[in-house]
């Protein structure tokens, strides 16, 4: 017989809710991770240049979390 | 417009998904500051010359909505290996206009944009739809994004030569805050290629002679990249970062980058970065193919490969300027080399190897 996954996967997730997990680094504790040497998006152009001399010199693209324009890379 | 239609209906279904969901107590999600920002921007090696400027913009037009405009410049003077063995060094330009709009809605930040680069033979246009949402009482932020290419490609000098192609990139990721001084972060990005995906200019080598390249109109590819930064002491972080990268044309890559970074004081900071990078050769690369195929390309980007860059930075606050005025200056230089394996200079005889300078000289204004 074919198992009733929707059935399985409601009550797991019925499970699941009471156990949630607290957030545990509490919105007054981040203040350190607000400082400027913190940051892991440093000025917008500077790291589009970057990222363009990469994808023009490297096959590897992607992935990289800047926003990436067109450009005539081939 | 058929894209134009498919970014209304999902901007459409994406807010009403932003609606159910129930505000956390993290606090609403904030439109980027306001911002003016003038780069000038050098890249030197291997024969090529890369210079221009590029201006950037941003204003909130109400308490939720943010538009952005830039513009990017880069005139090139190319006498690269390629271009001095088998052409003549030419100089070109490519400009680059892009047009941002950020809407804050509850703890979700939604960021349409457009791009547009042109070059006397190349002109590629863009557009994407991203959306970033905090969730677990701001700890973690989860990200997805699309962005849809297309690019026109002629060739100078042959005004009958017309070719396209088109880009489709799929990316998501996520933050997440491990303690108050540690971060990090997982990205993963699918490109979809299809068209001209070569240049119409180069030529690969079959058994020593010139042929012109012929590359597959498909190209289909995946990027994991793990990212985590952590602060040392008071003043100091490092980070680090790995990037996978992997493709249907068999290419794989590794790309590792270590930083640290430093407040001086008085507004100083003060960055240092080693990037490392290393890949395989695809597929149908040959440097001087021995045997006749249906594909066949001698571009070192698909080579294999290693390069290296170690890079600093320093950024400070612009002294004696009106009160009302504030403005940080930011300078970096990178020194770069690569070093190719399979890859022969035709001057010499031997595997080419180049350095590579790289200098940003930027200045930000908050408004």
């Amino acid at each position: 017989m074919k198992p009733p996954v929707a059935l399985i996967a409601l009550a797991a997730l019925a499970l699941l809710s009471g156990c949630a997990v607290e957030p545990w680094v509490k919105p007054y504790e981040r203040g350190r991770l607000a400082d400027p040497e913190m940051q892991l998006a440093g000025r917008p152009l500077m790291d589009k240049h970057r990222e363009h001399v990469h994808v023009v010199r490297e096959a590897a693209r992607g992935a990289t979390g800047v926003q990436g324009g067109g450009c005539g890379c081939n | 417009m058929a894209a134009t239609d498919w970014l209304r209906r999902a901007a459409r279904v994406l807010g009403g998904l932003l609606a159910l969901h129930p505000a956390g107590p993290a606090g609403a999600a904030e439109v980027p500051a306001d911002d003016a920002e003038a780069m000038i921007h050098v890249y030197d090696g291997g024969g090529v010359r890369a210079v221009g400027p590029a201006l950037l913009v941003r204003k909130s037009l109400a308490d939720r909505v943010s538009a952005s405009a830039s513009y990017y410049v880069d005139a090139v003077s190319n006498a690269s290996i390629d271009v001095v063995t088998t052409a003549s060094p030419f100089k070109e330009t490519r400009n680059e206009v892009g047009l941002g709009l950020d809407y804050a809605v509850r703890d979700a930040l939604v960021t349409a944009s457009f791009s547009r680069s042109t070059e006397p033979d190349y002109t590629a246009s863009s557009l994407g739809l991203d959306v970033a949402q905090d969730v677990f009482g701001g700890m973690t932020s989860v990200s997805m994004g699309f962005s849809r290419g297309r690019d026109d490609v002629g060739k100078v000098g042959d005004p009958g030569f017309a070719d396209q192609a088109t880009h489709w990139q799929y990316r998501v990721g996520a933050t997440q805050v491990l303690t108050p001084t540690w971060l990090m972060s997982a990205n993963l990005e699918a490109i979809a290629d299809e068209g001209l995906l070569g240049s119409p200019y180069r030529a690969a080598r079959v058994f020593g002679a010139a042929v012109p390249e012929r590359l597959p109109r498909t190209r289909s590819s995946r990027a994991l990249k793990l990212r985590a930064i952590g602060a040392v002491g008071e003043v100091s972080s490092v980070r680090a970062e790995y990037r996978y990268y992997w493709d249907t044309w068999a290419l794989r890559g590794h790309t590792v980058e270590f930083g640290g970074a430093r407040r001086l004081g008085d507004g100083w900071l003060a960055e240092a970065t080693l990037r490392l990078h290393s890949q395989n050769s695809a597929l149908f690369y040959s440097d001087n193919a021995t045997a006749e195929t249906e594909y066949i390309t001698r571009n070192r980007q698909l080579s294999a490969f290693r390069d290296w860059g170690v890079g600093a930075k320093l950024s400070t606050d612009v002294p004696h300027l009106p009160a009302t005025w504030k403005l940080r200056a930011t300078m970096g230089y990178e020194f770069k080399r690569f070093d190719f394996q399979d890859f022969t200079d035709l001057r010499t005889g031997t595997l080419y190897a180049h350095n590579a300078h790289l200098l940003q000289i930027n200045v930000s204004a908050p408004f």
